[in-house]
């Protein structure tokens, strides 16, 4: 039975529920605008650290040519979103 | 919620709509009963893990909300074909369109797609079945049962109306207090997971599944294309995901995302709608590249000019696709310096594809081209298709753009490039592969018929909307005056409807008639075409290959052909082992179903119920232990000889 359990991701998602949990505290309470984008960089983080090696399995990956192309993939399409949005939305927003 | 808001009511049209629903609702099952055939739908159907029957339950449904699509559009033609018409009102009109839009993108274009895919792949790359066969048929129940969550829409509760884009404020609660817009955010939602799961199982089964020595560059174009259009999906659904997650947010739990103050942001959805929508309409169209690259090749016998160049266009796409999305809407407000960037990224993205064009056009150079229904649809695409292409690059130029947009010029840019790219296409592979599956050919005759038709009315239908757009006439009006001028064009379009509208009932009448009539064909090769399916017997035996092929070049199987050397180094049949089939997917996606219509309708204490038995579902298949089922010798040898006519 012991070694049927699977002891690594019982905790991997406790602490990702863990993680959330802590991110609430920045809507819950009164903190400053940096402590509150502190918390939520720093626990962003490692719930990401802990996605990717916990449940993806990163690093078990003998192919690393597939996993820097995935890797890249993943970092274009996700910075091009967020910047493209906020270029799009905020920042060049009716600026002439 | 009183009942006679339930059901959608006073409209003449609805009610034959309901009637016609219970009918065939009785119907169905009455007819299972009287020809005992619920144990053969179960066990053949329902439960399949099978590959090409999955395909093969994507088309039909593919095909079925072709019709239902179809009708839309019919009605919206006719309401629109004279000045000052009253067959619609306002309301129903807006419905009518908004489900047009989501349908045939959605539940026709896409399922039509993955059903071809899910049929060739395995097939092409030589492989068994696809990676994940379980997770493939969770993948179609989704899809199916999402599909068929939005079709009640009409007659319980009310369609979504805010455009097939549903953009905010509309379509927030404020402006559209019907359920309508949850049926769009729960039902896209549904097929939306089912659709990201099947870009996860085709990437992998095109990485890991190929036969032995079939390297990436080796792999036939339309495997790319769909390579390609995988890593697409993967990259771009999770963002309609979280987008319908916040509208859902939005609708129903009083969060303010899209509002227009509180910090809100309406512009927000048109934004992240579409992030996933421009990669969208590269997902529908890349896979026709890859349709027309192995039908040109084959009826132009030769192999496809210019391979690599193919590829890397492809490539470099699936980037660009990404890059480009705030073209949509241009008119929003932004910035020149916005725009600029944009229209630049946009124009740019007219370069691969135009090279790919180009590369066609060699593949046909000095062929022996034989005119088949298939080759035709793909030859008709050329120019149609070039027009689309190039009206696009004029609505690309932002300053420009704040004529057409939201013209009728747009709705013709968009189904001059959709037709003739996505739905020529799936057409064309349709005829293509059909005797791959079913084992005889659809009528040539009967095709090429239906193929004249549906290209001439295509043209009659969509070019007056271009003439239409630049003379004013905006998209989505339901009636305009006499004075306008409009109504001429508008009644020519209506005739073009018509015309296409024969050209698809040929095609269904083409699809029955064959059935009866046309002669069985054994040899699994009849086009003389290249690539690996085509070695297997017709119809393809579960299994797909007695023996696994082994791949030295591109087109190995056309080599071997013609230089006789044999597509496998295995002497001897070996046991194969297949998956087992499984009712889950299909269990998990009606409790699926259920879930979504609750949550339509705020009903939480039966949706919580409804979500716990899809979690049951999932915790009871973590639990299970199936290790699939082997094909004995003896019998892989039965029906190899059954299929090939015992000639070995
Ligand atoms: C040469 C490549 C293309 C260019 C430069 C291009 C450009 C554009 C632009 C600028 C718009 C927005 C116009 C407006 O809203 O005013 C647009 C709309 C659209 N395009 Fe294209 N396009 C191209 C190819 C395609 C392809 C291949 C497809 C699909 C197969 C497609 C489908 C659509 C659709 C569905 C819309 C309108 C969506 C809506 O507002 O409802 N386009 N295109
Ligand atoms: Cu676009």
């Amino acid at each position: 039975m012991k070694q049927l359990f699977p002891v690594p991701h019982v905790i991997g998602f406790v602490s990702s529920l863990l993680l959330s949990l802590i991110a609430l505290i920045v809507v819950k309470f009164h903190l400053s605008f940096t402590m509150g984008m502190t918390i939520l960089g720093v626990t962003a983080l490692i719930q990401a650290a802990l996605q990717l090696f916990l449940f993806m399995h990163v690093n078990e990956n003998e192919n690393k040519s597939a996993l820097l192309t995935n890797i890249g993939y993943a970092l274009f399409v996700g910075l091009v979103t967020i910047f493209g949005t906020l270029f799009a939305m905020m920042w060049g927003y009716q600026m002439i | 919620m009183k009942w006679d808001e339930f059901f959608v009511t006073g409209e003449p049209m609805i009610y034959a709509a309901m009637v016609s629903i219970v009918l065939v609702s009785i119907a169905i099952p009455v007819g299972l009963t009287y020809f005992k055939k619920w144990g053969y739908l179960w066990r053949h159907w329902l439960t399949t893990v099978d590959h090409k029957k999955i395909g093969v339950m994507y088309i039909i449904a593919a095909l079925l909300m072709l019709f239902r699509g179809g009708v839309d559009a019919l009605l919206m033609r006719a309401q629109t074909a004279i000045p000052d018409n009253g067959l619609l009102d306002g309301q129903h009109y807006n419905e009518i369109f908004t489900t047009h839009g989501i349908i045939m993108i959605l539940f026709m274009a896409m399922p039509f797609i993955i059903g071809l895919m899910n049929v060739v792949i395995p097939l092409q790359i030589g492989a068994r079945d696809v990676a994940f066969p379980r997770l493939n048929a969770v993948s179609f129940w989704l899809f199916f049962f999402g599909a068929m969550l939005l079709n009640i829409s009409f007659v319980i509760g009310g369609s979504p109306d805010a455009g097939w884009t549903a953009y905010f404020p509309l379509a927030s609660v404020e402006f559209s207090p019907t359920v309508g817009n949850n049926y769009y955010s729960l039902a896209l939602q549904i097929a939306g997971i089912g659709t990201l799961m099947t870009g996860i199982n085709f990437l992998v089964t095109i990485l890991k599944m190929r036969a032995p020595g079939m390297k990436l560059m080796k792999m036939p174009m339309f495997t790319w294309s769909i390579l390609i259009t995988s890593i697409i999906i993967v990259f771009a659904f999770p963002v309609l995901t979280v987008a319908l997650a916040l509208m859902m947010l939005d609708r129903q739990f009083g969060t303010q995302f899209f509002a227009m103050q509180n910090g809100g942001m309406d512009m927000l959805w048109a934004n992240l709608f579409w992030v996933w929508g421009h990669p969208e309409v590269y997902i529908v169209i890349l896979p026709a590249f890859g349709i027309y690259s192995e039908i040109i090749a084959t009826f132009a016998k030769k192999n496809l000019y210019g391979y690599k160049s193919m590829v890397y266009s492809m490539v470099a796409i699936s980037l660009l696709s990404f890059l480009v999305w705030v073209h949509h809407f241009y008119t929003m407000g932004h910035g020149v310096m916005v725009n600029s960037v944009f229209s630049i990224t946009t124009m740019a993205i007219a370069i691969p594809t135009g090279v790919k064009i180009f590369n066609w056009l060699f593949t046909l150079r000095k062929g022996k081209i034989s005119f088949t229904t298939p080759m035709l649809y793909s030859l008709a695409f050329i120019p149609i298709f070039t027009i689309g292409g190039v009206t696009g690059v004029m609505l690309a130029m932002a300053s420009a753009d704040y004529q057409y947009h939201n013209t009728m010029f747009l709705v013709a840019h968009f189904h001059y490039v959709l037709i003739p790219g996505t739905v020529f296409a799936v057409i064309a592979g349709f005829h293509y592969w059909f005797p791959k599956l079913f084992g005889f050919k659809l009528n040539e005759r009967l095709g090429k018929w239906s193929f004249w038709f549906i290209a001439i009315s295509f043209n009659v239908t969509f070019f007056p909307l271009f003439i239409l757009g630049l003379n004013g006439m905006t998209r989505r009006m339901y009636t305009y005056s006499e004075s306008t001028g409009y109504g001429p064009l508008n009644m020519l379009s209506m005739v073009g409807a018509l015309g296409l509208t024969i050209g698809f009932i040929l095609l269904v009448y083409n699809i029955y008639w064959s059935t009866r009539y046309q002669p069985r064909e054994v040899t699994g090769d009849p086009w003389d075409a290249r690539s690996l399916e085509w070695s297997t017997p017709s119809p393809v035996p579960e299994y797909n290959f007695a023996k696994v092929p082994v791949i030295d070049t591109l087109d190995a199987f056309w080599y071997s052909k013609k230089e006789g050397k044999p597509l496998t180094d295995e002497d001897d049949y070996e046991p194969i082992h297949m998956p087992n089939n499984n009712g889950q997917p299909f269990i998990m996606g009606v409790f699926f179903f259920f879930f979504g219509f609750f949550m339509v309708f705020s009903w939480w204490i039966p949706a919580i119920i409804a979500g716990l038995f899809i979690l049951g579902t999932m915790a009871y298949r973590s639990f299970e232990k199936d290790h699939g089922h082997y094909i004995s010798v003896g019998e892989i040898e039965r029906t190899e000889n059954a299929l090939r006519g015992e000639k070995e």
